[in-house]
């Protein structure tokens, strides 16, 4: 009887499409099974590791599995055919690299923002107080590279506030300008408020005005080859339901 | 390699070697399958492909020329020298080939970064920083690719026959005199085959270059960093360049065989 009220809540929550991400059937309800594989940008492995885990506890034979890389590389990995079920991109750009194709389940639903945020050692050893601070030539400064999200959004911000920087170093990803500040080999960095949260303690974060301008948003959707689709759906909804938001801002994020 | 001796290949060595040629090959026909050739002159006139492409054939060359000036004495101290904790030094010498390049990046930094051992010194008493320089993207590139010449090297000694080195003893010559003028002529083709590989992985070197050089045009963008880079806005670019780093190593590798390795190994 179990067996057959589960098998019919699958095909409930298969039927509803992309649009039930949206709609509001209470989760737990369904036993969910197998594996579920989210491919996801870096920047989110705390946060979707914890919902994971919650989705994982409701349904006892779910098993939940992340691959967390740059947005860009796991856009490739899905256009190559990777056996993921939910893609959540940092940007929507590599999200339309993946919609583009026709790999994606229905539209693609921003779940979440990022702003940059400065980040310095603990202590702020240069004494930086804003973007100014990015001109001045005697500091070591790190800032993304424009191929990668963030640095496209950084060179937005240098544009707004009319500083032209004079970084040290244009790095490959957002955690490799992060890991310079931690090791104190750069003087700051611009990076998500997130990644600022992550590794509190060892670093200081500074906000100013102009991040606004630049605001990163984070679009997740269900894939179209997706294994696990009735999985898929039930972890998108949890990251789209007021408890996914609550973790999304509890690790530096922005309501979208 | 020598065709005069006329060895046939035995038919249980055939199958496994091309298997191991298709292996080896098959990627890089993927590459050049896919290479834009319309796209060739306008990808690689596009601004710091030349640099970025200058600045690795310069820091690669100059990382050989260090491990050669420092590996081929340790090579021959692993391989002769009769001293306690040999095989201590040798599993240090190996440790650059099993630690994860991007780890090697962050402990040159704990050496050699502004708050590092060696560095912070360096720092009060000179007012010299290392990273984010060129100076960095060579000390990266010998550290990786360092190893490889020292075990070439070690092994062409193991090989070479010691009563020649004996002979030139009993025959008055110095312990240098005999390494300058009997050994080192001995293990050529080794050293050499030991210099193409490091020069090799110093060419091809990501890792430990953009954590500890980081990655800007002109003074740390090698080729394998501006690679990375395209293949995240643009892997028609990424490809181009994967291409032209390809053909200048090999035919930089093919001209030295001619000139100096062809005498050297045949």
């Amino acid at each position: 009887m179990r067996r057959r009220l589960a098998g019919l809540a699958v095909l409930a929550l298969t039927a509803a499409g992309c649009a039930g991400a949206d709609g509001a059937e209470p989760r737990g309800g369904d036993e969910l099974t197998g594996t579920l594989t989210v491919f996801a940008a870096a920047s989110l492995t705390d946060v979707f590791t914890e919902l994971g885990d919650r989705l994982a506890d409701d349904h006892p034979g779910l098993e939940v599995r992340f691959s967390f890389a740059g947005s860009s590389a796991l856009a490739t990995q899905i256009s190559q055919g990777a056996p993921a079920d939910v893609f959540a991109s940092a940007d929507e750009a590599q999200m339309a690299v993946v919609t583009d194709a026709g790999l994606a389940d229905g539209e693609p639903q921003v779940f979440t923002r990022n702003v940059l945020e400065i980040v310095v050692p603990a202590g702020n050893p240069a004494g930086v107080t804003g973007l100014a601070d990015f001109a001045r030539e005697e500091l070591a400064l790190a800032v993304c590279a424009a191929e990668v999200p963030c640095g496209a959004a950084a060179e937005d911000v240098f544009a707004a506030a009319g500083v032209t920087a004079r970084p040290d170093t244009l790095e490959e990803d957002v955690r490799a300008a992060l890991t310079k500040v931690e090791l104190d080999e750069v003087d700051a960095a611009l990076v998500y408020a997130s990644d600022v949260d992550s590794a509190e303690g060892a670093v200081e974060g500074i906000s100013f005005p102009e991040a606004e301008q630049a605001a990163n948003d984070y679009p997740v959707c269900v894939l179209a080859d997706a294994p696990n689709p009735a999985a898929a759906r039930a972890f998108v909804e949890l990251v789209l339901s007021p408890e996914g938001r609550e973790a999304l801002a509890g690790a530096g994020f922005a309501a979208p | 390699m020598s065709r005069h001796d006329g060895a046939r290949v035995p038919a249980p060595l055939l199958v496994p070697a091309a298997l191991g040629v298709l292996f080896l090959a098959l990627p890089l026909v993927g590459l050049l399958v896919r290479t834009p050739w319309s796209q060739l002159g306008t990808q690689l006139g596009a601004p710091g492909v030349g640099e970025a492409l200058r600045l690795s054939l310069v820091s690669a060359t100059l990382a050989t020329a260090v491990s050669l000036l420092l590996g081929v004495p340790l090579a021959w101290v692993l391989a002769r020298s009769r001293a306690r904790g040999r095989t201590v030094l040798r599993a240090l010498v190996t440790v650059p080939l099993v630690l994860p390049p991007v780890v090697g990046g962050v402990a040159l930094f704990l050496v050699l970064g502004r708050q590092g051992i060696v560095g912070s010194w360096l720092d009060e008493a000179f007012g010299v920083t290392i990273p984010f320089t060129t100076t960095a993207v060579v000390i990266a590139a010998t550290f990786v690719a360092m190893p490889f010449l020292v075990i070439s090297v070690e092994g062409a000694l193991r090989a070479a026959d010691a009563r020649f080195e004996d002979v030139a003893a009993t025959l008055g010559a110095g312990r240098w005199t005999t390494f300058r003028r009997v050994t080192l002529p001995l293990v050529a083709p080794g050293v050499a085959a030991g210099a193409v590989l490091c020069w090799a992985r110093a060419l091809g070197e990501f890792g430990a270059t953009i954590t500890f050089a980081g990655n800007f045009p002109g003074t740390t963008q090698t080729m394998p960093l501006a690679v990375y880079l395209a293949l995240q806005r643009d892997p028609d670019a990424a490809i181009v360049l994967s291409v032209l780093l390809l053909a200048v190593s090999l035919a930089t590798l093919l001209l030295l065989r001619d000139r100096w390795l062809g005498r050297a190994t045949a």
